[in-house]
């Protein structure tokens, strides 16, 4: 190393200019490069998988202050079509899962969310919300997945029912679930409430696909990579991007959806829904009024909109009255 | 519908013995948690690789593939001296010849399909002459299909009265009776086939034809493994089992090895009464074989295929 | 070739090809040479400065040494836990006690093979039913209880579900882990704290329990868990600072302790013997019912409540189903309870295998006709090989008293009025079994048998969703599902 700095020092006097300057130990360095930063593309979620939306069209979304955040897909009707032909295919599989095994893949859904909290703050953050108030958002996101992971396996047992006929049969009542259920998501609140109506619709054995927040859109599609990574099968959940307005009319009329949800005040959508979706008697729930950071904002009832109740009769046996005297 | 033929009372199949799908499917679960180590997996290896029957049943089957089959049946992998060879090669009718005269005097039977394989929607007059034909040439076995239209109408003498024609056309060829278990809709109907099969005359109940994509399983062979000895005890008369069918790799034959050893015993456990009916199934027998001499994990392309 | 009908038929088991030895390896279990009491969070010395052995009842091998609670050591464990119910457990949300328990149970699972490990070297059970049934079914139960943490609201209606207070709970040797889950889970779930005494003969899987308990970083004095035999035990149930004691065990203790707390406020929950029915109709899938059979009364060694333990075979299927579970047994293995082959494990105990023999010899001399397997047993260690009693009365003492090992005995019946009476006839209650294709017969019989759970077509099926308990003298209350919660609450 000395003979190097030896060299160098009596070749420095032939160096009149350079922006190479000699550190003590006599080695050249540079000023640090700017590592230029990989930007995210922001691509739909159908079938387990990340396309972009087939109709190649796109939005700028931006805060609240015009800043550009990212080119977002926005989604046609034909991938509408495409979500809900992976939803109901992923119907089968996802309703005959124990709902035991349903109950561990969102509670491993939130262990994903936790582990992402900083990815997800941020986002919510470069969409306009305090550190404060985007932290608060997430952590109550992450919990409502542990409380709907909770009831998975318990909600058939408030309510269902073993009913006393009275003839000699044995007659009970279970929940099951409805099928494809299409969402508009709540527009603001994006996280928490695109987290709120997807959990019990999932934990009730439905599969389902979701429009996100237009003007928030970042954090349905990075939530999309929490499902990703959960063991949740592809097609139980997709979350497409884009205009409510013009997609809701498609998912109402679609005879292959069994129940849509909608979440804003907007009367006019709201019985456009009802009217379009009495084409296949769809069944249209509407959450308006819902505050999602309250305890209101989560509920058993939130799952047992989405099931129908299925009752079985089988005769009892009652050969003479053997045993009958305790 | 109840007839003596010589000293077996023939049972009314409509009241064949049910089977709970839940129990037989969690007994057979049961027989995989079965650890096969060191010597009895290597002997578990060898054993199951003299149970198989090598098997082509393509509509492009020509005489140099069949010769090439015949060959690799009997030099399955000369690097590791020692080794048994297959039971049998499984042929079509018109390939019997070819087969018989490459297997030469291995020991190595030719088994041939018969019988309309594999539907067998036809004429008994036309099965009845496919088996004879496959029999002229000098097949040691024959591999017959049931009618499973005929079966899920319920017409069991059609069924039964047919196996029994068969039986009569193989002369001395040993009969196995292709249940197809895939098109038969559940283990209930799985039992009620194979009594049918065993009371008409089979040497053999085998599951599939290989040919639709519901093959062997193991709680398939289950049922039809306690069928075999419910019929040893009603009549002393042994009955070998073939599962056929998506058996690919060792560790599952191993499971089908226990299955046998613990519903039927010593007496089954050769390929005189037990074969698998598979393809690649040897090279991963070999495979394992390979890497329990030699310690070390095993890539294809140290064995010939054909 | 055809040969009539032989009653001399034989089928061979022991077969030239058999299963080589294959344990699993002792290396991932870590046990300390000592250990001390579990209470507020940390592991401290026992006032009465006395420890005892655990074996290994494969080979009579110690395995550790535990300390042995005294009525000092119980009160530090009970002071404990009051003062973490009254400062810490009771003033926390529903939702943040939930997330402690699911921690419990997710690293349970991470731990998953190393508890089957002790477990099957501290109880005897077979490694195959500590990894494939004991500690899954222990980690589900934990992650079942700690969803119900913060919806207690829906599961009593018209009701405010509050907790109870200091749970004391004693559990048996049959499945230490399990009975440990099947206690805390709940008891946490609904905001009480706990003081756990395992049983003397197998302390370990609830100690290592203790080390996941401070992992998970739960508060200290939330659960507590002190090692002992019965004056340990007795000393919890008098203690006045218990407020509801849960416990699983014998009859004749759980008639102790009903007597103990009598005039007390002390609520309890008991969870006793059985002496169950298993009942096998013509119509039933015979290999199936045997089977099931075979697992309700060998699964375990025997050693459980609600094993199926009496046999009713209709007459007319009698001699098929005897010979079926004949050979059925030919083919269980008894051995090593570290070998993944090993069907039937070590009995837990010298004690026990005596009580075994003694009601061998009594089925003996009551003139029954005992059949056992033809396995080779090991050397050392303390083993039984399966056994039928055939030719067995009603009034037979072995078809009336609990032998608690894989002892079966088998009774004929006629009509489904004839095998119900006989299925009641018993101060027990806990379980039953009934195997038939016929669905309104199945109805009929589980509308009237007088057991806690009944089990068609199947048996010893467990669930955290299921609730368990028994009628009579098997004992009250029910652990498992919405209505195991009931026990653990004041409904106000």
């Amino acid at each position: 190393m000395f003979s190097a700095v030896k060299k160098y020092n009596m070749a420095k006097s032939v160096i009149k200019k350079s922006n190479i300057h000699i550190s003590e130990n006599g080695l050249e360095n540079h000023q640090p490069e700017k590592r230029l930063e990989v930007l995210k593309t922001y691509k739909i979620y159908i079938g387990g998988q990340f396309p972009r939306t087939e109709s190649g069209r796109y939005y700028i979304a931006t805060n609240s202050k015009g800043k550009k955040l990212a080119n977002v897909c926005l989604s046609s009707r034909k991938d509408v079509r495409d979500a809900v032909e992976s939803a109901r295919n992923a119907f089968g599989g996802w309703s005959a899962r124990a709902a035991f095994n349903r109950g561990q893949i969102l509670y491993r859904m939130a262990e994903m969310l936790e582990g992402r909290k900083a990815q997800f703050i941020d986002e919510l953050m470069q969409q306009d919300a305090s550190r404060a108030k985007a932290e608060h958002e997430v952590n109550l996101s992450i919990d409502r997945l542990i409380y709907y992971a909770g009831w998975c396996d318990k909600y058939q047992q408030i309510f269902s029912a073993v009913n006393p006929v009275a003839s000699s049969h044995f007659n009970f009542s279970v929940p099951e679930p409805t099928g494809v259920v299409t969402i508009i998501a709540p527009q603001h609140d994006s996280l928490l409430g695109l987290v709120s109506v997807i959990a019990p619709v999932i934990a009730g054995g439905n599969t389902c696909v979701i429009v996100g927040s237009y003007d928030k859109p970042l954090s349905c599609v990075t939530f999309a990579e929490v499902l990703n990574s959960s063991d949740l099968p592809g097609g139980v959940v997709n979350i497409l991007t884009g205009k409510a307005s013009e997609l809701a009319p498609w998912m109402a009329d679609h005879m292959d959806i069994n129940a849509m949800i909608y979440c804003e005040k907007d009367a006019a959508t709201q019985k456009m829904l009802r009217e379009k979706g009495a084409g296949n008697v769809k069944r249209v729930i509407v959450y308006d009024k819902i505050n999602w950071y309250s305890d209101a904002g989560q509920s058993p009832y939130f799952i047992n909109d989405l099931q129908e109740i299925k009752t079985t009769w089988h005769p009892i046996e009652n050969i003479g009255g053997g045993g009958s005297k305790y | 519908m109840i007839a003596e033929t010589s000293t077996i009372k023939i049972p009314n199949f409509s009241l064949s013995p049910r089977v709970d799908q839940v129990g037989i499917e969690e007994r057979a679960a049961r027989v995989t948690k079965r650890s096969i180590k060191k010597e009895s997996k290597l002997n578990g290896l060898l054993l199951a690789l003299n149970m198989i029957d090598l098997t082509t049943l393509e509509g492009k089957d020509t005489d140099g593939k069949v010769k090439q089959l015949c060959y690799k049946a009997q030099h399955l992998h000369d690097a590791y001296p020692g080794l048994p060879t297959v039971a049998a090669v499984c042929v079509y009718p018109s390939m019997v010849k070819t087969a018989k005269q490459a297997l030469g005097n291995s020991g190595i039977k030719v088994a041939s399909v018969a019988t309309a394989f594999p539907s067998g929607q036809s004429t008994r007059d036309v099965k009845i002459r496919d088996t004879k034909y496959a029999v002229a040439n000098g097949a040691d076995e024959v591999d017959m299909v049931i009618s499973r239209g005929k079966f899920l109408m319920g017409e069991y003498n059609f069924v039964f009265d047919e196996i029994a024609a068969v039986k009569e056309a193989c002369g001395s060829a040993r009969l196995k009776v292709i249940l197809e278990t895939g098109e038969l809709g559940s283990y209930d109907k799985v039992r009620r086939a194979s009594d049918i099969a065993m009371y008409a005359g089979a040497d053999f109940i085998k599951t599939s034809t290989g040919k639709i994509s519901s093959a062997a399983t193991l709680p398939v062979t289950l049922v039809m493994l306690e069928a075999i000895r419910d019929f040893y005890y009603e009549t002393g008369k042994m009955i070998a089992m073939k599962p056929a069918g998506g058996i690919s790799k060792s560790k599952l034959a191993l499971h089908y090895l226990v299955m046998l050893k613990e519903v039927l015993g010593e007496a089954w456990m050769n390929n005189e009464w037990f074969r698998f009916g598979a393809s690649s199934l040897a090279n991963d027998l070999l495979m394992q074989i390979v890497k329990e001499k030699t310690g070390v994990y095993q890539s294809k392309d140290y064995f010939s295929i054909d | 070739m055809a040969k009539a009908k032989n009653n001399t038929l034989k089928l061979k088991f022991d077969t030239s090809w058999n299963f080589a030895p294959a344990p699993e390896s002792k290396s991932i279990a870590s046990i300390k040479d000592k250990y001390d009491l579990f209470i507020n969070g940390a592991f401290v010395k026992p006032s009465s400065k006395k420890h005892f052995k655990t074996i290994n009842p494969a080979n009579e091998e110690v395995l550790s040494e535990v300390a042995d609670a005294n009525a000092a050591d119980v009160d530090k464990a009970v002071k404990a836990a009051r003062t973490a119910y009254d400062k810490v457990w009771k003033k926390m949300s529903g939702k943040e006690r939930g997330k402690y328990i699911y921690r419990i149970a997710r690293m349970l699972q991470e731990r998953a093979r190393e508890f089957a490990v002790i477990e099957t070297l501290d109880a005897g059970k077979p490694i195959r039913e500590s990894r494939d049934f004991d500690v899954p079914t222990a980690a589900n139960h934990f992650f079942y209880y700690a969803g119900w943490a913060d919806k207690l609201e829906y599961a009593f209606p018209n009701r405010q579900a509050q907790p109870i207070g200091v749970a004391g709970q004693i559990i048996p040797w049959n499945f230490p882990l399990l009975m440990a889950a099947w206690k805390i889970a709940p008891a946490l779930a609904t905001g009480n704290t706990v003081v756990l005494k395992p049983a003397e003969t197998t302390p370990l899987t609830a100690l290592k329990l203790a080390e996941i308990i401070q992992e998970a970083d739960l508060p200290p004095g939330v659960v507590n868990i002190i090692t002992g035999a019965g004056a340990t035990g007795a000393a919890l149930v008098n203690h006045p600072g218990v407020d509801k004691i849960a416990f699983t065990g014998s009859t004749d203790v759980g008639k102790i302790i009903q007597r103990a707390i009598a005039g007390t406020n002390k609520k309890a929950t008991l969870e006793l013997g059985g002496k169950a029915a298993n009942i096998i109709f013509e119509d039933a899938p015979l290999d199936q019912a045997v089977e099931g059979v075979i697992n309700g009364i060998f699964f375990n060694q025997g050693h459980v409540c609600c094993a199926g333990s009496r046999l009713y075979v209709q007459e007319s299927v009698y001699k098929t189903v005897v010979r079926k579970l004949k050979d059925r047994i030919e083919t269980l293995i008894v051995g090593d309870p570290l070998d993944k082959n090993t069907d039937i494990g070590a009995i837990n105990s010298k004690q026990q295998l005596e009580t075994i023999h003694k009601y061998i010899k009594i089925g003996q001399q009551e003139g029954a006709e005992m059949h056992q397997s033809s396995c080779a047993l090991p050397g050392k260690g303390f083993y039984c090989r399966p056994t039928l009693f055939t030719n067995v009365a009603q009034s037979s003492r072995i078809a009336q008293e609990e032998i608690f090992g894989p002892v079966l005995t088998i009774q004929t019946f006629r009509t489904e009025d004839e095998v119900l009476e006989k299925a009641n006839n018993t101060p027990y209650g806990l379980s039953a079994g009934v195997w038939t294709d016929k669905g309104s017969k199945i109805f009929n019989m589980t509308t009237k048998m007088r057991a806690g759970v009944v089990w068609a077509n199947t048996f010893n099926k467990f669930d955290p969703t299921s609730p368990f308990g028994g009628y009579k003298e098997s004992g009250y209350g029910r652990e498992g599902g919405l209505h195991g919660l009931s026990a653990y609450v004041n409904l106000i």
